[in-house]
């Protein structure tokens, strides 16, 4: 089997553990972790170079990666299991009381492989551009990641630090905008049409790349490697990946509805039985 | 009755700049973070002395409370510089979810707190900070009361491993505390020993307090004055061994009445030792321009103020 053939076994348990989890928890937000999918697969799989045995806060020498909005906590949960941070296991108690993976990310439970809390949107950026300083300053050579919404761009912070990275140069930073055109009260069209957003950042000082396939992989994985070659170069990085709200799942794709909403027993078998089994269910 | 000098008149955001200065010579890992302030804040010496060290981050507050978490994430120990209204409520979700929630090593370093700012006018007077701050699970609270208490109180918050909030103020006021104190986290100050009321006091409100303990001590009232530089976590067993000797006791802070350290301290003694308690606060009210005396004095924060409490705490004994 090929490389890009096995990551995309990878990528169809992912939305199985996604879909799982969110029912399982009777609530989350599937829509958007689904579309990240193959963003998160690519990244954690052949971009960061990571140890996710021994997990340190700090992360010297180490690539970190930031999610911004922290309810695509179901794909960030199933990768960092799926890649070592933590029992696979642990997958069934999301959301659960007690539990280490809550609705949005927190480090304050100890769960590896987070570093800082998200879920009030906006803020992720100003965190990672901070630890991309840090990484200057303390001349370790790798690099910072985050993701963002696109919706999530209303928010004001994010041009606070679109200006400053764009100004200061903060050239180790590659940050991504999932481009889903959706937000909660439907398209991003018709809630705050975001304009020509490659010009805004280029007007902002940064590199622009653009991916229209999004939740196809090997461009995904492309794209993420173009990136990287543009770092230290001067100029923070964007990335502005079309995907697709809900990919893999035909009557969640493309749509705002499923947000925030979880399957029910029907739909959840209806849904994996579009995605068949690869590396093995978490148990219940 | 101990008598403090205070004719040396200083500013505590001058303390907080020399202090952090020294930090910054002694410790490659203090970093910090001003958002347009930088003179306000006495953060120049840092920002010349160590240019790759200082984040001028422009009038960008909830960028830099992200960005201090970042850097603190990265082995830094970042102190962050604005207005203290600026570094509370109009970043406070940015602090919640970032610094306390995600549990990282910030000092956020507030200057102009309260009236005592002046001419600048209630926008900026933040009376309020001290209360939102306190709320925060493992925010540490910090309002110091002259030159040489900031100066001592931020080599300290740099040693400690946790979210801070310390508040300072602008105006030049008399520097009585020690040069080169120990400062001690969580420890109140037993500055005047005395028997028939307790005064517990912090930030500008100290001085207020050893002047209105002196002019009492004329009328034969001995006032026990206890200076509460660490609002959070209180030091309760020094407040309640004062209390239990003096029988009442009259709090005083350049705050809000509502959510201060006097309320604080009516949930300790409520909970431990119910005794009389007066507030000397400002009453649930914004401030206004004028000189920072006339504000205190118009806002019944000053020695005037303090005595009647006293009269009236007594009484109620």
């Amino acid at each position: 089997m090929s490389n890009i053939e096995s990551l995309k076994r990878i990528c169809t348990q992912t939305r199985r553990d996604i879909l799982r989890m969110v029912h399982g928890a009777k609530s989350g937000h599937p829509g958007g972790a689904l579309g990240a999918t193959e963003y998160f697969v690519a990244l954690f799989h052949e971009i960061l170079h990571y140890d996710s045995k021994n997990f340190q806060m700090q992360g010297k020498n180490e690539d970190l990666f930031f999610l911004s909005n922290g309810h695509l906590s179901a794909v960030l949960y199933s990768t960092l299991a799926r890649v070592g941070y933590f029992s696979i296991d642990e997958l069934k108690t999301f959301r659960r009381l007690n539990s280490r993976l809550q609705g949005h990310p927190s480090p304050h439970e100890g769960l590896p492989g987070i570093r800082i809390a998200s879920g009030s949107l906006g803020q992720g950026m100003s965190v990672a551009i901070g630890s991309a300083q840090a990484k200057k300053l303390s001349k370790d050579p790798f690099l910072i990641y985050s993701l963002h919404g696109d919706g999530e761009l209303n928010e004001g912070q994010n041009w606070e630090a679109i200006l400053y990275a764009g100004a200061k140069k903060v050239d180790n930073y590659i940050t991504t905008i999932d481009y889903n055109s959706q937000q909660i009260d439907g398209s991003t069209e018709s809630v705050m049409p975001l304009g020509d957003l490659k010009a805004k950042f280029e007007a902002f000082g940064w590199y622009v790349l653009q991916e229209r396939q999004g939740n196809k992989l090997e461009q995904v994985i492309h794209s993420l490697k173009v990136a990287k070659t543009q770092s230290g170069k001067g100029k923070p990085i964007v990335l502005i990946l079309h995907t697709d709200m809900g990919h893999g799942v035909d009557f969640m794709s493309g749509t705002h509805h499923w947000h925030g909403k979880a399957p029910n027993d029907e739909q959840l078998e209806k849904a994996l039985f579009q995605l068949p089994e690869t590396l093995g269910d978490y148990s219940l | 009755m101990k008598i403090y000098k205070g004719e040396e008149l200083k500013e505590t955001r001058a303390g907080f700049g020399a202090a952090l200065l020294e930090l910054g010579k002694k410790q490659e890992n203090i970093v910090a973070l001003c958002a347009d302030l930088t003179g306000s804040l006495s953060m120049t010496k840092f920002s010349e002395t160590f240019p790759e060290r200082f984040f001028q981050i422009g009038i960008a507050e909830a960028h830099m409370m992200g960005m201090a978490a970042g850097l603190a994430i990265g082995g830094y120990i970042p102190f962050t510089g604005t207005f203290a209204n600026f570094s509370t409520a109009r970043v406070y979700d940015q602090i919640r979810q970032c610094i306390a929630y995600s549990e990282k090593n910030v000092k956020i370093c507030a200057s102009h707190a309260g009236l005592t700012l002046g001419e600048d006018g209630a926008t900026h007077q933040s009376l309020e900070d001290i209360g939102m701050m306190k709320m925060l699970p493992g925010m540490m609270v910090i309002n110091t009361c002259d030159f040489n208490q900031t100066y001592a109180a931020t080599l300290a918050i740099a040693k400690y491993k946790g979210p801070v909030y310390l508040r300072f103020g602008r105006p030049a006021v008399p520097n009585f505390t020690n040069k080169d104190q120990d400062f001690h986290l969580g420890k109140g100050l037993l500055l005047v020993e005395g028997k028939d009321v307790t005064i517990v006091c912090t930030g500008h409100l100290v001085w207020e307090s050893l002047k209105a303990a002196k002019g009492l001590l004329r009328e034969g009232v001995s006032c026990e004055v206890i200076n509460i530089h660490t609002i959070k976590p209180l030091d309760e067993e020094l407040i309640l061994k004062s209390v239990s000797k003096t029988g009442c006791v009259v709090s005083a802070e350049e705050h809000n009445l509502w959510g201060g350290l006097g309320e604080s301290i009516a949930r300790l003694l409520s909970t431990k030792l119910p005794r009389a308690q007066e507030f000397v606060a400002v009453c649930d009210t914004f401030g206004e321009s004028g000189k920072h005396m006339e504000l205190m004095n118009k806002y019944n924060i000053d020695q005037k103020t303090l005595i009647e409490k006293v009269r009236k705490v007594i009484k109620r004994k």
